[in-house]
């Protein structure tokens, strides 16, 4: 087990260095550069070419690369073009909120998505079954930006029982030790400030779990579809096993390997950021601010941030493989 | 692993302390409230020196003065710091500023004539990363280079503290944007001791961007009747809560959050649900939703201009380029300012109070007329200038931006639709060319590669020069700007630099008034609106004054129950 997660890590390498490659050559085919984003319809020629000039951007691109790779190999990304502070700190301040969004909404998407799934394959061909294939057909393709509208005009502006943007009503002053807004209030005994952070998530959470559960839905029901008629269920069946039994221990624990990959795929998704989902509910996370740093064109925080992303992509991928091995022993990771 | 993560999470538990502040309760100052106000963006840095964008100039405005500002309401210059307007020498060089003798900073350290002079002298002397265009474009673009930028030229001389309470000022040159333009924020003043204790010209960063010191980021420390409390950049939230000892009227609130709302639709709601009190960037088309449901929309007066740039195609590679060569003849450019009907996009895109515009800047700049050439909407006209000029289905590359929303340009697409079809019904053949904003629609137009284009401008100051300056002087290479064909105009040029260098106020406004006469026969673009952008607040909410530059004063608000 320790050499597979020591190969899988080792197998980061390549893989960061062959994206910082692709991600520098591509950012800088963007038309326009830093220099006329920053300065908008303000900017003279004069002054986009002193801008180039200070940030270098006027050496040639293996220069500029070779920079940016001694910078980054003593985890220095250098610092954002918008905010003037360390690529890193914009980072570690924002993560935190898409961890905690992610989180909420993929927990929403489970906790429903099974077992609706379940259900929808237990009574195949029925009401329930169709119901839940047209409800997963409407999660995928509904616009996340008009979702949020309808969520937050139902139960913000006219019910007014959630908060429809923020993270946390700024009127709490509560204190934030580790940037986890809802884990900080327990910690501190600031349990309203919890509450209030938890509240906050609930809104752009189910936003933007409607797809991960549309497709858990759609998953967990083709694959138990696929186990209730293997013939061990058959055998477990006609020797006369508890029904809860054959269901807990044959068919739900077999049929969740492929829906352990997807929940998996998703959370690493939805960890890379939210773009449209942070924007509307001006919740501050990464993916909006990934979002406004390709309008500035700034370099820094794209390359920093996407580098850092990638490796947290991969991290979650080798914990669902690690989870194969718990969900299914004949899985064997070698 | 989960052990780890436990043990992890009980660590973090012992060291994690509530900070919060308890209230005091004493009951000696009445309680004002706290107003919310939805921003469209965090402000970048809190050193007005650095700032140059509307959201950051908003919180910087409530925390700072400038010697000069403008009275709410209107783009008039007024005394700030100083107690009167400054006294001008004859030759227009020397500008005496007295000055206020009740005031103290933040911090408690005393505002007076030294201080002022250690500002002037700070913004001189930037050295490297903050002599960034980035970094500092209003001294720059204001006053030109730095002391140790010799071969940029420098528009300020020196400042001298003639006695405790008067500053003299020095210029190298006279120019109509001194003193108007020590009205903008970024020319507010910071208490000298802040600066140095928390070494606010150390900005670093040369190889990628600048990195602001601590005073930028942590102690702006001002003279204005808010100071900062707190800038929680998690949760998108700035504080700043009343100075009592103000100099002046103290502010009514207790304390003001500013929470960034990036999307439009975002922050009315969130208006609509009470979560925040106002909100600035209304959308034209919210206007009487708002109203109905008994919100107060607070237009400001219009303070921009919107144009269609055309190209004559002057600079060197405009025909490889594929520029139409007929924009050259004026003709061709006044059919085009015939064809436009002002009145249709005024009425139908355009929020209330909006007006169609004769000249490129609004009618409370100093120096606006109504002795222009006027070209009236004139279809006929249009064609008949047309045939004259052997053009009749000449093809105009039309350029305009596809993701944005300007105070002077709410609906890019849906002005084009409207200039487009006018132009075809005079006789042009259209090819419309989208593109997003920044950089792509920028970078563009500014080289020129647009035949015909949508853009505006919102003033900084009141100063002619700021408008039709900007857009038709000279620029580098003696020649004018890319975005109307490089053309070089040799006696417009010469009279802007008489008009800005006129130190008389009365005959400097004559002299812009002959300006504008002279630039609509040349024509080098159509004037089209002046578009009034607005704020909203709730009901509850009194006492602001929407200022034209955008520039409102919070100390004036109140709630009431």
């Amino acid at each position: 087990m320790l050499r597979f997660i020591a190969r899988r890590l080792l197998q980061l390498i390549p893989i960061l260095f062959g994206l910082s490659i692709l991600l520098f050559v591509w950012l800088r085919q963007l038309p326009g550069g830093p220099g006329r984003a920053l300065l908008g319809e303000r900017a003279t020629a004069e002054q986009i070419e002193a801008i180039n000039e200070q940030l270098g951007l006027n050496d040639s691109i293996f220069v500029q690369y070779w920079r940016f790779l001694s910078r980054v190999l003593q985890f220095n990304f250098g610092t954002s073009i918008q905010t003037g502070r360390p690529v890193t700190t914009e980072f570690f301040q924002r993560f935190p909120g898409t961890v905690e969004l992610t989180l909420f909404a993929i927990a929403f998407a489970i906790i429903l998505g099974i077992p609706l799934g379940y259900l929808a394959a237990r009574r195949h061909g029925g009401f329930l079954d169709s119901a839940s294939v047209v409800a997963s057909l409407l999660g995928v393709t509904i616009p996340v930006f008009f979702l949020a509208y309808l969520l937050r005009f139902g139960f913000a502006v006219e019910l007014g029982w959630l908060p429809g943007s923020g993270r946390q009503d700024v009127r709490l002053d509560a204190t934030h030790p580790t940037g986890f807004f809802v884990l900080d209030g327990v910690l501190t005994r600031e349990y309203d400030a919890a509450l209030d952070a938890f509240l906050h998530l609930v809104l752009p959470g189910i936003a933007l779990g409607t797809i991960p559960l549309a497709i858990i839905v759609r998953i967990t029901r083709a694959s138990v579809l696929d186990v209730i008629n293997e013939d061990y269920v058959r055998t477990a069946e006609s020797k006369g096993l508890a029904t809860s039994t054959i269901r807990r221990r044959h068919i739900l624990r077999n049929a969740m390997l492929p829906v352990a990959t997807t929940i998996g795929l998703q959370t690493g998704l939805l960890l890379s950021g939210a773009v449209l989902t942070e924007t509307v509910f001006a919740f501050g996370g990464v993916g909006s601010f990934i979002a406004d740093a390709i309008g500035q064109r700034d370099y820094a925080v794209l390359q920093g941030f996407i580098l850092i992303l990638a490796v947290v992509y991969v991290l979650v991928n080798l914990l669902v493989d690690i989870s194969y091995g718990l969900i299914d022993p004949r899985v064997r990771v070698r | 692993m989960l052990a780890t993560g436990l043990v992890a999470v009980l660590a973090a538990s012992a060291c994690a302390e509530s900070d919060r502040e308890e209230p005091t309760g004493d009951g000696d100052t009445p309680s004002g409230g706290t107003l919310i106000f939805g921003a469209a963006g965090d402000p970048k840095v809190l050193d007005p020196a650095f700032a140059s964008d509307g959201e950051t100039f908003r919180v910087l405005r409530q925390i700072y003065e400038g010697l000069l500002t403008t009275e709410p309401g209107s783009a008039n210059l007024v005394p700030g710091l100083a107690s009167d307007l400054p006294e001008v020498s004859e030759d227009g060089l020397t500008y005496t500023f007295p000055l206020r003798e009740d005031v103290v900073f933040h911090d408690g350290t005393d505002f007076n004539a030294e201080a002022v002079c250690f500002n002037f002298d700070r913004w001189l002397n930037f050295s490297g990363t903050a002599q960034n265009p980035g970094v500092t474009p209003y001294w720059q673009d204001v006053f030109g280079g730095f002391a140790d930028t010799p071969d940029t030229p420098n528009i300020y001389n020196s400042c001298e503290a003639t006695d405790e309470f008067t500053a003299e000022i020095t210029m190298n040159v006279v120019t109509s944007r001194f003193p108007a333009a020590l009205s903008l924020p970024s020319f507010s003043i910071s208490s000298p001791a802040a600066l140095e204790e928390f070494e606010a010209d150390n900005v670093t960063g040369s190889g990628d961007a600048p990195t602001y010191p601590e005073y930028a980021m942590e102690h702006p420390t001002g003279t204005g009747p808010f100071k900062l409390d707190n800038w929680d950049l998690a949760n998108g939230a700035i504080t700043i809560v009343r100075n009592d000892d103000y100099w002046g009227e103290t502010a009514i609130l207790d304390e003001i959050i500013f929470r960034t709302i990036p999307d439009g639709n975002t922050r009315k709601q969130e208006l609509e649900a009470g979560e925040i009190d106002g909100y600035d960037l209304v959308a034209p088309g919210d206007y009487t939703d708002l109203e109905d449901n008994g919100f107060d929309v607070l237009p400001r007066d219009a303070f921009n201009i919107l144009y269609l740039g055309m190209n004559q195609g002057a600079w060197e590679g405009a025909a490889a380029a594929g520029i139409n060569p007929a924009l050259a003849d004026i003709r061709v450019r006044q059919a085009i300012a015939h064809a436009v009907d002002k009145e249709s996009i005024v009425s139908s895109q355009l929020p209330d109070g909006a007006e169609a515009a004769i000249e490129f800047m609004p009618p409370t700049v100093d120096g606006w007329t109504e002795d222009v050439t006027v070209y009236d909407y004139d279809p006929e006209r249009a064609r008949q200038l047309l045939e004259d000029a052997d053009a009749v289905g000449t093809t105009l590359k039309f350029y305009y931006p596809t993701d944005v929303s300007r105070p002077y340009m709410p609906d890019p697409g849906a002005i084009f639709e409207v200039i487009s079809q006018n132009l075809q019904d005079a006789g042009f053949a259209i090819e419309p060319v989208a593109l997003t904003w920044n950089p792509d629609y920028l970078e563009a137009t500014a080289n020129g590669l647009a035949d015909i284009h949508l853009l505006g401008w919102t003033g900084d100051y009141n100063d002619a020069y700021n408008f039709i300056g900007t857009f038709f002087d000279a620029k580098a290479g003696g020649i004018g700007k890319l975005d109307f064909g490089g053309y070089n105009n040799e006696e417009l040029f010469t009279a802007f630099a008489e008009a800005d260098s006129e130190p008389d106020p009365a005959v400097r406004t004559g002299l812009y008034e002959a300006l504008n006469a002279q630039i609509m026969d040349f024509l080098p673009a159509v004037p089209v609106s002046h578009s009034p952008p607005a704020l909203v607040v709730a009901d509850n909410v009194e006492g602001l004054v929407p200022s034209p530059l955008t520039s409102e004063d919070f100390s004036t608000v109140s709630l009431t129950s």
